[in-house]
């Protein structure tokens, strides 16, 4: 079929162009169907090398389908869709545009079968989501944007150094396994460790993500990290070092999130510490934990999702964010409450619920193959994850204490997307074969065993317990209208103040300079003074009589040297 | 129906979701004496591994990430106006400011 042969992200782009010229309801249909259709497309599309293109030298891959890029696929169309429902009731064509070109370049990214396909969606990523943020139109969204496409751009700049580095060594720019070996291996994997947030190269995540829009940030959380899973697990599976990179991203931000205010904020750093168990994942590089992974990216999509729309919607809403100004929405706003409640229970992994089939795979693959210190950090985070994204996020926004704001529900597109997402956490939860089947390797994996539920609802009570103990001991920090600094402070604050340092001293320096020059010029000027001034040696004036005494002087001195010569030669 | 919407305005129902949760926690400490587990690890062995590590983790989560406060904390005005302006601006403002961080 001549379809088959259309990579995804061509129909995405086209409803993009389309999108800005059209308005009302025949948009909103349009930014409905073409998920839709491409789902149905990409089902009945089969594996294999669909569209290649000769440019200039390269051979380009321009679509490539196996189990791995549908899996993603599939979720981007999902995340799309969604996304596209709950972002309805927005007249800004800006945002409509950036959205869908957004998700294409996603698609066109893990459909990508070469490094300079992948470079050139790598950047239209960014260049596309940047808008995102930008749309939200404040002073402190437009500088979150700058920062987030420099660093974008940065990762982007990154992959292309390293694709040079590998075209010298490779005879074929093909996207497959890389590896650590080279400076071609590490650059490219710095560009995807950006991208995915690695410890110290996140601070673009939590600057950038809460600033968006409150539509926005749903696409955001969708895309971008995602595609760096995707790259990741082609590129680097079973790459020890990923095994505690990813640790270390499951434990870090949990703490940031305990005491971060902005509730949008908490599900960045609540993400950071979800592609973590993605990261270690593919760290393991085992059948079962590489399948854990991308289902943990799968399910992470659509519960952080969930997440962030619940928290949109009381952003749109009430226009606030932050926990210390909200609390008792549950009075009027209960629909959305539930679906946030079915959101965190996803998130934090209880049994039934999507999280819970996807990150026991991670963590059973970890202590299958000896990571055992790693498989203790792991549960530490899944209890973290679970007080601070499953109790914290609908406990201040929703309980606590009654804020005594009178809200409404959200719109009903806003209210259908999340009732999609809280559907798919649900359904996932209790058909785990359903997501298994779209796995890149077979897998006959059961996470209902008694072993595994009990452990994890014990795990899960206690950290419950744990919250309504420290709340009840007053020991819970409270939340405060503040800035916690983090890795985003060593460009927004250290390199800003080192650069004044610089200056400083660099005008010291400069002043030090100009003013001994001055002295020399000035004891220069005092000396041809002493020299040229009035009445000094070279200054005097000569009167004309003083140059006829010189003249009458300087011929007397001839005549005399005359007489003397004419004496010499006189005849005798 | 207006009763139901101010459930957890009552101190009782408040209450009483406690003695759920320790209820609930009790039945699943008690579970773990009487259901044989198959575990990977040695310390999944130990009675009440799992409800002890959820705990204790969660209280040195919380008390950690409180003391990250005393150093990490700023004004919520902190990065305002900084940014993105350039130039002499930019010095005045952070001698101005590294004076207040002290003082924290």
């Amino acid at each position: 079929m001549w379809a088959a042969s259309i990579p995804p992200f061509v129909p995405f782009f086209l409803a993009a162009a389309l999108a800005g010229v059209t308005r009302g309801a025949l948009r909103s249909a349009l930014m409905i169907l073409i998920p839709v259709a491409g789902f149905v497309q990409l089902w009945m599309t089969s594996a294999g090398i669909h569209l290649q293109a000769s440019v200039l030298d390269f051979d380009l891959i321009l679509y490539r389908a196996d189990r791995l890029g549908f899996l993603f696929g599939y979720l981007f169309h999902l995340a799309a869709l969604i996304a596209v429902i709950y972002a309805l009731h927005i007249r800004d064509t800006l945002q409509q545009v950036a959205g869908l070109l957004y998700a294409g370049s996603a698609l066109g990214a893990v459909f990508a079968g070469d490094l300079i396909t992948l470079f050139v969606f790598w950047e239209l990523l960014a260049l596309s989501s940047v808008f995102l943020i930008w749309a939200r139109r404040s002073e402190r969204s437009y500088y979150a944007g700058i920062r987030y496409l420099v660093i974008q751009v940065l990762s982007g700049l990154l992959l292309l150094g390293g694709i040079i580095f590998y075209s010298d060594t490779h005879d074929s720019l093909t996207f497959t396994y890389i590896g650590l070996q080279g400076i071609e291996g590490w650059l490219i994997f710095l560009a995807i460790g950006i991208k995915c947030g690695f410890p110290l190269l996140h601070g673009w995540l939590t600057d950038a993500y809460p600033e968006a829009t409150p539509t926005g940030t749903v696409f955001l959380s969708a895309f971008t990290t995602k595609v760096a899973i995707y790259a990741l697990a082609r590129a680097y599976p079973g790459t020890e070092l990923l095994v505690y990179i990813g640790a270390a991203m499951t434990c870090f931000p949990i703490f940031f999130a305990v005491i971060e205010n902005d509730l949008r904020r908490v599900l960045a750093y609540s993400l950071i510490n979800q592609l973590g168990f993605m990261v270690v994942g593919i760290g393991i590089g085992t059948a079962l934990a590489l399948n854990g992974a991308v289902a943990h990216a799968f399910n992470d999509v659509i519960f952080k999702g969930l997440l962030f729309m619940s928290m949109g919607a009381v952003l749109h809403v009430t226009g606030r964010i932050n926990g210390s100004e909200l609390g008792g929405l549950y009075k009027s706003m209960p629909k959305t409450t539930v679906l946030c409640i079915i959101g965190a229970a996803s998130i934090s992994a209880f049994p039934l619920f999507s999280g819970f089939v996807s990150k026991s795979m991670v963590m059973s693959a970890a202590l299958a193959n000896d990571f055992n210190w790693v498989w203790l950090l792991l549960l530490f985070a899944s209890a973290g994850v679970f007080h601070h994204a499953g109790i914290k996020i609908p406990y201040f926004a929703f309980f606590a204490h009654d804020a005594g704001i009178r809200a409404t529900e959200p719109p009903r597109n806003m209210l259908v997307a999340m009732s999609i997402a809280a559907a798919l956490c649900l359904l996932i939860g209790i058909f785990p074969g359903m997501l298994y089947q779209l796995l890149p390797y077979e897998t006959n994996y059961s996470p209902y065993d008694v072993t595994h539920v009990l452990a994890q609802t014990q795990l899960l009570f206690f950290s419950a317990l744990a919250f309504a103990w420290l709340n009840l001991q007053r020991l819970y920090p409270p939340e405060l209208p503040s800035v916690n600094l983090d890795a985003d402070w060593i460009y927004r604050r250290a390199l800003p103040v080192l650069w004044t340092r610089i200056s400083v001293l660099l005008w010291t320096v400069d002043t030090w300079v100009r003013r001994a020059g001055m002295e020399v010029l000035q004891h220069g000027i005092s000396q041809v003074t002493r020299l040229h001034g009035p009445r000094a040696i070279f200054s005097r004036n000569w009167t004309t009589g003083d140059i006829a005494i010189w003249i009458v002087l300087l011929l007397a001195v001839y005549l005399l040297l005359g007489f003397l010569r004419a004496g010499n030669h006189a005849p005798v | 129906m207006a009763e139901k919407i101010a459930l957890f305005d009552k101190r009782e129902n408040v209450r009483r979701l406690l003695h759920v949760l320790y209820f609930v926690c009790a039945t699943l400490l008690l579970l773990d004496l009487f259901i044989h587990r198959h575990v990977e690890h040695s310390w999944e062995r130990l009675i009440g591994f799992y409800p002890m590590y959820g705990f204790v983790g969660c209280v040195v989560l919380v008390l950690v990430a409180k003391w990250m406060r005393t150093f990490l904390m700023r004004g919520e005005d902190y990065y305002d106006g900084r940014d993105g302006t350039a130039g002499g601006a930019v010095g005045d403002r952070v001698s101005q400011e590294e004076g207040n961080d002290v003082g924290r």
